[in-house]
Order: structure tokens, then sequence, then C-alpha cells
């Protein structure tokens, strides 16, 4: 058994950036290295792209990220984890089987997870308990249902050493746990090494945002060289503890602050923070800085694993019309309000919207907008409006109505852009995890 | 008594899921901990920003790390693939508590 386990990430989602994995490879002398690339939209529109084509469905970077990291991987005998399979993740593995016989990898075991695809499982009686309704009840059409895998599903295809795994839909913390359990042999039922591994997932899935991503605050929170941000490393001890570090030669920053934001990203009970495999306890995590950029931390802890699986169902949500145009100088603020109110005028009375339209003053009054209101005279403004609709023809309206006041609206309008994006409606389902059966496929090179 | 705001003495982040955004709150100073601790109440959210905040607000405390979590039910406008605001995760929420004034002693 290995004292410590070198994990890195690769990707905290699915269009992270590259040349920092590459360099984590080439230098980090990693054991593993995950690649997280899935959110909720992009499982359904790989559900989407799949009914359009079967060999599509995975992640698009794919073939790049793998071209670029596969022959250091190689090298440094790094293995890597990842759920950029989407909605395909057998397409994904031969895929990369084909770039790895091109760049000349012989004997390259790569494994495909499949199983969290349970779409037959979902019927119009399927339960969605935070909605308060039935599937049959949502009134849309089903896109795609995936159940969020442990990492059991992922061990055996470890034990039989692929070097590199291709899942669905896993929880994200699981993609890390899986290679900690399989080189310290934790069991299923070790709750308190699992709740550990689990905080240990937690805090490097998201990559960047451990070593200073989304996080820089100029004068109050400064990262060195945050162009050029590496991703993290996680030295895992036997007991779960770790160090996370980067890369000395990388840009960011790895400090107690970096650590203790992320590890209440997107958790609500810290001493609940439920996964397939764990239900981990954060709160009585430790977190101490040990030298420049390397941060300890311990002292999770956890308890037995839900009986259910978490289902994230999809159904079609039509589109998201977006348009926009801008006003300059003088009477900018006036001119772009009296554009908003002609908008609105137009799609409701003339086109009889009932739908909610969405009217911002970007420089004035956007994001923040329905709860406070900042004083602004700002010389700079532009109108953003948007809306939802069903139909693609009614997100153009919107489109059409804003650019129309090039000429017809305003003086000195200018900077008219608009777009139309396919959108997803996810509610939540739960199975018996007894009735979500997964299967490996493995494919050598 | 001074009064700073918040972001002067803490830092935040904020995070999505579904319907619901978590924001977390990491006091810089643990002398200032009980003083934030006492004023940034669920109670103080809703009325500082109940109209974008809809739901109930939960708050978790980490008293060791200074740190308070919380979770805000209806306040991402139906959720990232509902929501008609241009930030639709909410990632920019953090910096509505941070902008809140904290009486401090002394």
């Amino acid at each position: 058994m290995p004292r410590t386990v070198r994990l890195g990430t690769g990707a905290g989602f699915s269009a992270d950036r590259l040349d920092p994995a590459l360099d984590l490879v080439e230098q980090g002398a990693l054991d593993v290295i995950v690649f997280e690339c899935i959110g909720e939209r992009t499982l359904a529109f790989g559900h989407r792209d799949r009914m359009a084509d079967p060999r599509a469905g995975y992640n698009a970077l794919l073939e790049r990220r793998m071209r670029a990291v596969l022959p250091a991987c190689v090298a440094h005998g790094t293995r890597l984890v990842t759920n950029m399979g989407v909605a395909n993740p057998r397409g994904a593995a031969e895929h990369t089987a084909g770039v790895a016989r091109e760049l000349g990898l012989k004997g390259l075991k790569i494994a495909a997870l499949e199983g969290d695809d349970v779409h037959h499982l979902i019927g119009p009686d399927t339960p969605l308990p935070e909605a308060q309704t039935v599937v049959g009840e949502i009134g849309r059409p089903l896109v795609g249902a995936n159940a969020y895998l442990g990492a059991d599903a992922l061990l055996s295809a470890l034990e039989d050493g692929a070097d590199v795994l291709i899942t669905g839909r896993v929880a994200d913390p699981s993609l890390f746990l899986a290679p900690l359990r399989q080189a310290f042999g934790w069991a299923e039922d070790d709750w308190s090494a699992l709740g550990a591994g689990t905080m240990v997932g937690h805090l490097m899935e998201c990559a960047a945002q451990v070593t200073g991503g989304y996080f820089a605050d100029p004068g109050y929170k400064d990262v060195p060289d945050l162009a050029y941000v590496g991703f993290p490393i996680a030295e895992v001890g036997v007991d779960g503890s770790a160090v996370i570090t980067k890369l000395a030669s990388a840009g960011g920053l790895v400090s107690e602050q970096t650590v203790k934001e992320q590890l209440l990203y997107e958790v609500h009970d810290p001493a609940a923070y439920v996964t397939p495999d764990v239900v981990a306890d954060f709160s009585g995590a430790q977190i101490a800085e040990e030298g420049p950029d390397r941060v300890r931390i311990g002292g999770a802890s956890g308890r037995p694993r839900p009986d259910q699986l978490k289902v994230t169902v999809a159904f079609d949500g039509g589109f998201l019309a977006e348009a926009g145009i801008s006003y300059a100088g003088p009477g900018a603020k006036a001119r772009a309000g009296l554009a908003a109110a002609i908008v609105e005028e137009r799609m409701k009375h003339l086109h009889g919207l009932n739908a909610p339209l969405r009217l911002d003053l970007v420089g004035v009054d956007a994001l923040h907008a329905s709860a406070v209101g900042y004083p602004s005279d700002s010389q700079d403004v532009r109108l953003r409006t948007a809306l939802r609709a069903g139909s693609r023809e009614q997100a153009e309206l919107l489109l059409w109505e804003v650019e129309s006041l090039l000429c017809c609206g305003p003086a000195g309008g200018g900077g008219y852009r608009g777009q139309i994006t396919p959108s997803v409606i996810t509610h939540s389902a739960y199975l018996d995890r007894e009735q979500v059966a997964t299967r490996i496929t493995m494919i050598e090179t | 008594m001074t009064t700073v705001p918040l972001r002067e003495i803490a830092h935040a982040r904020a995070g999505d899921k579904g319907d619901i955004s978590s924001i977390g709150v990491f006091v810089r100073d643990p002398r200032h901990y009980p003083a934030v601790k006492r004023q940034l109440t669920p109670e103080r959210l809703k009325a500082s920003f109940g109209s974008l905040f809809k739901g109930p607000v939960r708050r978790y405390a980490i008293d060791h790390l200074c740190a308070l979590n919380f979770v805000l039910e209806q306040a991402l406008g139906g959720g990232v693939n509902e929501s008609l605001n241009l930030d639709s995760h909410g990632k920019s929420w953090s910096f509505l508590l941070l902008a809140l004034p904290i009486e401090l002693e002394g």
C-alpha cells in the first residue's frame, strides 16, 4: 500500500482550461489526474446530441484533451479518471482508443463505465419529491435521466488496471474517492475514511477554485499570476488527511482562505454532505497552512451512505432568448430606460407576451437589480433583455424587437447583439440503489 | 463603536444547487467573529434582500473556522435553467452580503 497518493485535477468544469492540466501531468508526479466535466445542462445536451447522432453525446473537448495529455500520462504512469463520457461513455472510450492508437500508445487500457443512464426506470408516475409532483405532471418532453453513481461503480475498473476510466454521471467527489479507495483498500463501510476522502474530492473537484480562481478581489484578496493559475494537487494519506498544493511554477495561491471558501462551496449542512458513498461531515474540518501554497486538511468524518441514489431528470425547457443594445454619453441612462419601456410595451401589448420579461440596465442595475438599488450616474449603459420561450419563433421575436431599436428607438443606440440558447429544466428523483445496474467495458489499444 | 462593511473583515463565496443559493462567509480575525455571528443573521438577510431571497434562510456556523454558511431557498429565480438574471448561478450574491455594515466594539 502506498503511503501517499498524489491526485491532481485536470478540469473542474466542461469548458475548463487545458494548459494547467498538461503542466500538472508533466510536472506533478501524479498517480491520478481527474477531469470533472459534467453539469446538469451539459448532461442534458449530451443526451440531445446522442439522439441526433448515436456516436455523439460526450464532451466536445475530449479529443483535444486526450491528445494533449495521454502521452504525458503514459510517460509518468499517471492514471486518468474522467466523466467526459457525459451521455455516451462507451463512445468516448472508443474515440479515446482511436486517439491513443494514432499517438502510438500500445497496450493502453481504456475503460468505460455505463449504467448511470436510467431513463428506462423513469415513468409518468415517478415522484419528484422536491417539486412535489410526478414526472408526467411536468408537461414537457423528457430529455434524459441520470443517476449519480458512487466510487463503488468505478472500483473494479481501477482494480483491473484501467489506465483511463471514462464515466457518465458520477458524484463529483466520488471521481476522486474511487482511486483513493482502490489505493488504500478502504472498505465500503469505513465511513470515517470515506468522509475524509470525500472532503479531499470536494476540495479538488472545481480545479482552480481552490488555487486562487473565483477568489481574487484586488486590494482585499490578491492572487499572484492569476492569468496562469495552476490546478490543484492533493497529497493524500492513508487516513484521508491531505495536503492541498499546486506546482511551484504555476500561478495562483493555495491558502487557508482559498481552502475554506471551497470547503463550503455548494455545501448546505456542513455536517451532512450527502454523496452516494457516505454522508460526510465537514463540521470538524481542520485547515492549516504548513508552508507556501501548502495547506494541510483533515478532521472530516462520515456516517452511513443513503439507501437511494439521486437521479437528475431533465426535461425540454424551450429556449432562452437574450438581446441587448447600448447607449453611451450624456443621457445614456434615460435613453436606455426609454428603450426598455418600448420593448416592454411592444412585447406585451403588440405581441401579447404573457411570460416574464427581464429588462436590465447593465452599468446601472442588472445582476443585483431585484435585491438592491445602487446609486449610479453611469454614462455607458446597456439594455439587456431576456425571456424564456416555448418555441424558437417566439424567442426570435425578442431579438427582432431589440434589433429594430437601431432605427426605431432612442438616439445613439448601437452594439445590438442577440442570442438564443436551447434550455433544459431539471428535477431530482430517487431510485433504490439495487435498481441501478452498472457495467464496465475495457478496450486495450 | 465603529461600523465597517463586512468586506473589510471577511470574505465570502457563493454557490448554487437548483433554486438554492449557498453563501459561505469567513471572518479573517477571530476577534471579529462574535460580532459578525451576532449581526449577520438569517433574519437580517431576509430583511435586507427579501425581494431576491424569497424562501427560508438557514445558517450553519463552524465556529473554529470562523465560518458561517447561509442556505437560501428560492433565491435564484427558479435556478440556473429557469432564471432570467444575467447571473443565473447567483455567483455575485456573495458581494451583496459583503456590502452589509457590521458594528465593531471599540
